[in-house]
């Protein structure tokens, strides 16, 4: 079921909550990790609730309450988060604890260390008492929420569904997966991202909620025509096998698309299952990549999304995430691909 | 009519039992699960009372037939004792050219080996091979591997109701033609870590736990893991293979009230039974027997009972909670209930509410006290509620 992207909610290590500005110049950092450009939280979040709340869930309530403002929307039909890693500051604060053999006092950060806390949140905020879930896979957590938004709006047109990815990064989850290769050793220039030769990706953060609906409305910014994952595909001719079908499930072929987008990271080994489809299987269309601006994290892909969409909403590709020299001659389909080691892989496909 | 989702395999691991066969034998025997702390290694050891899988990590992998021993999580091999067992169960190996998804529910996903070793993450590489199970996924990818599954894997986080959404939205997928069966559940492992958390909470009991009691005083944490397949109607068709209940109904909502506690009057336990029931297109007096979320806390049990009093009416049916004999497995309690509820169709018998003495106050309804046999058990809800006021209720049926 097609469903029509009518309101969006970001922050993000651009500058993208609170503007209309579409990527004019792009943030710079020479850092561990990317941070966010935060907005003011005391616009959409109460002080004193606020006080008691982490940064992430902050994020995910802030951005949330911003995408139904953008939709025009005051009661969702349902909440949905994905999140690869909830919490980490709570849990790391309970981590800590157990290491020096103390036990807690204070439940909080075990409340919040606990998953489900946003989309919780976020229903607690509007008083929703409707469908409610959160999806925990790694970098299908936040396309398993899309495809459930999708599933509801299918079982029932007139739904608007609030759907999210969230995640963030602490210097001590950044050191300990620096112990498995996945990022650089040391601090780096985002702009500059494919002009390390160095192994692994930096790091970023960010949260990005979306309003699905049946429905088109003034607001829509485009249609987000299908969703899907491949877990651990055989090989990379099993991958192009499953995105043609991907793309033939919704009367699509790679010739109608518009533009690419990949989740390119600059972690060489990484992205050579990119370049290797670049060169095949994408061969004569325009490519693009994001990660520069966002870094990588598990839900990247609403970072991607809100990209894709105001593309399609504003007839532009800003030139910071063009990868070669193709632009594209009109902007009516996009698909974006991103992987994780080479083992977790989704697409998504939206139209204007 | 929308397509029928039938179930086709049941496994479980638990604190009483380490397959269906003796989960089954230990429910008939009035046997609980629930005693000292002991495979756990904790400041707790023998000083809090829980429901373990009793056996220790080293044979759960023997069990599990894992060959390279390093990197699996007690979580996961939970996971793969209980779904393999589901997965032989329903016999999917033998039916190929079908569309098969794994979805899992885990909170604390592998925090058991991540709080063993988090100083060595921090501090040096010797433990490196479990930090990818820092977070839900691994579990989950680790059963997908153990059972071949690839079409569709998906990991579900909300609490104590983890099992009973990826029941709900395996149930949807197959209804919306994306799947044509499913091994869905939950796994859950105790860890120092979520012992910890629900002790600052203050709901443990240091006494076996005795949910709907004037007198209960909060929950015995348990572990384990429970996977049904869930399969379409087509599939099964084709197979001719058995169907030992049918999953009728089902209802998702959220309290909307407070991050940890229930709304006096339950409005989210209220709703997610409320809308499970309307799906079914049951009636309040065709439902014989409710397997309750049933805690033992003083907030859950009277907002669930008075949840259930407000939509059955004069209507209530047989009403138990079975966590005093598997504790309460929180990510895996939706599934490990959901057997134990389709149990009592398969077999028309009730589970008795262990350690029950005294009626509550605030509820007019006792629950079941003592083992039913010979019960016409034709439809059981089964409720399942979570921190955040994630609440899903699902219902099965038998099927002739």
């Amino acid at each position: 079921m097609i469903s029509y992207i009518n309101g969006i909610g970001i922050i993000s290590p651009q500058k993208t909550a609170e503007t209309t500005d579409f990527l004019s110049e792009a943030v710079e950092y020479y850092a561990d990790f990317l941070g966010c450009v935060d907005p003011n939280f005391r616009t959409y979040i109460d002080p004193i609730a606020s006080r008691r709340m982490s940064r992430l869930i902050k994020m995910g309530v802030a951005s949330a309450k911003m995408c139904l403002a953008d939709g025009g929307c005051n009661m969702p039909d349902g909440i949905i988060t994905g999140t690869g890693l909830g919490s980490v500051e709570d849990t790391e604060k309970i981590l800590g604890n157990i290491g020096e053999g103390s036990q807690l006092t204070n439940p909080t950060p075990f409340i919040q260390s606990t998953y489900n806390t946003i989309s919780s949140q976020i229903a607690i905020m509007l008083k929703c008492n409707n469908y409610n879930s959160t999806y925990v896979h790694r970098i299908f957590s936040f396309e398993s929420g899309l495809q459930d938004a999708m599933m509801h709006i299918s079982e029932n047109h007139e739904n608007n569904i609030l759907v999210g990815g969230i995640d963030e990064m602490t210097q001590n989850h950044l050191s300990i997966i620096r112990r498995l290769g996945h990022w650089k050793m040391g601090p780096a220039n985002n702009l500059k991202l494919l002009d390390y030769s160095t192994p692994g990706a930096i790091a970023g953060q960010g949260s990005a909620y979306f309003l699905l609906s049946g429905q088109k409305t003034e607001t829509t910014y485009c249609k987000l025509m299908d969703v899907r994952t491949f877990y651990k595909p055989e090989s990379i001719e099993t991958i192009e096998s499953g995105i043609s079908k991907f793309l033939a499930d919704s009367d699509l072929a790679l010739e109608d698309i518009d533009l690419v987008i990949t989740g390119i990271n600059g972690d060489f080994k990484n992205d050579e299952q990119y370049y290797h489809l670049n060169r095949t299987f994408f061969n004569n269309l325009p490519l693009s990549y994001y990660k520069h601006l966002c870094g990588e994290y598990l839900t990247s892909s609403g970072f991607a999304l809100w990209l894709a969409a105001n593309i399609l909403k504003r007839q532009v590709v800003p030139p910071v995430i063009l990868l070669n020299e193709k632009s594209p001659k009109r902007l009516k389909n996009i698909l974006i691909y991103n992987h994780f080691r080479q083992i977790n892989h989704s697409v998504m496909v939206v139209s204007a | 009519m929308p397509d029928k989702i039938f179930v086709t395999g049941l496994g479980i691991i638990s604190g009483i039992g380490n397959n269906l066969a003796e989960n089954l034998d230990s429910l008939l025997q009035s046997k609980s699960g629930i005693g000292n702390l002991f495979y756990l290694d904790s400041p707790w050891h023998n000083q809090i009372l829980v429901s373990e899988v009793k056996s220790t990590t080293k044979e759960l992998i023997h069990r599990a037939g894992i060959h390279f021993q390093e990197g699996y999580s007690r979580n996961s091999l939970l996971g793969i004792i209980a779904s393999a067992e589901a997965f032989n169960h329903a016999r999917l190996k033998e039916f190929g050219g079908l569309r098969t998804g794994l979805i899992s529910g885990t909170t604390v996903g592998g925090m058991d080996e991540c709080e063993k070793h988090y100083q060595d993450f921090l501090t040096n590489d010797s433990a490196n091979i479990y930090i990818d199970t820092y977070d839900c996924a691994d579990s989950t990818e680790k059963i997908a591997d153990c059972l071949h599954i690839s079409d569709y894997i998906t990991t579900i986080s909300t609490a104590c109701s983890s099992a009973a959404n990826a029941i709900m939205l395996g149930a949807r997928m197959i209804r919306n033609g994306k799947l044509d069966r499913v091994v869905a559940g939950g796994t859950e492992s105790l860890t120092k870590f979520h012992l910890n958390g629900f002790n600052t909470l203050k709901i443990l009991d240091n006494e076996p736990c005795k949910p709907f009691d004037e007198n209960r005083k909060g929950i015995n944490l348990g572990e384990g893991a429970a996977y049904i397949v869930i399969e379409s109607e087509k599939a099964v068709k084709a197979s001719g293979k058995k169907v030992f209940a049918e999953l009728v109904g089902w209802g998702n909502s959220c309290e909307a009230f407070h991050q940890t506690a229930s709304s006096p009057d339950g409005i989210g336990a209220f709703l997610a039974m409320k809308k499970a029931l309307e799906m079914s297109g049951l009636t309040v007096d065709e439902i014989d027997y409710i397997n309750a979320h049933g805690t033992g806390t003083d907030n859950n049990d009277i907002s669930e009972g008075r949840a259930i009093e407000r939509l059955f009416g004069e209507h209530l049916p047989k009403i138990s909670s079975t966590k005093p004999f598997t504790g309460h497995t929180t990510s895996a309690a939706g599934s490990t209930e959901a057997i134990l509820s389709i149990l009592c169709i398969q077999h028309q018998l009730i589970w008795p509410n262990l350690n029950f003495s005294e009626k509550m106050h605030d509820l007019n309804f006792i629950p079941v006290t003592h083992l039913i046999k010979d019960v016409l058990v034709n439809a059981v809800m089964t409720n399942s509620f979570g921190f955040g006021g994630n609440n899903t209720s699902l219902i099965f049926k038998k099927y002739d």
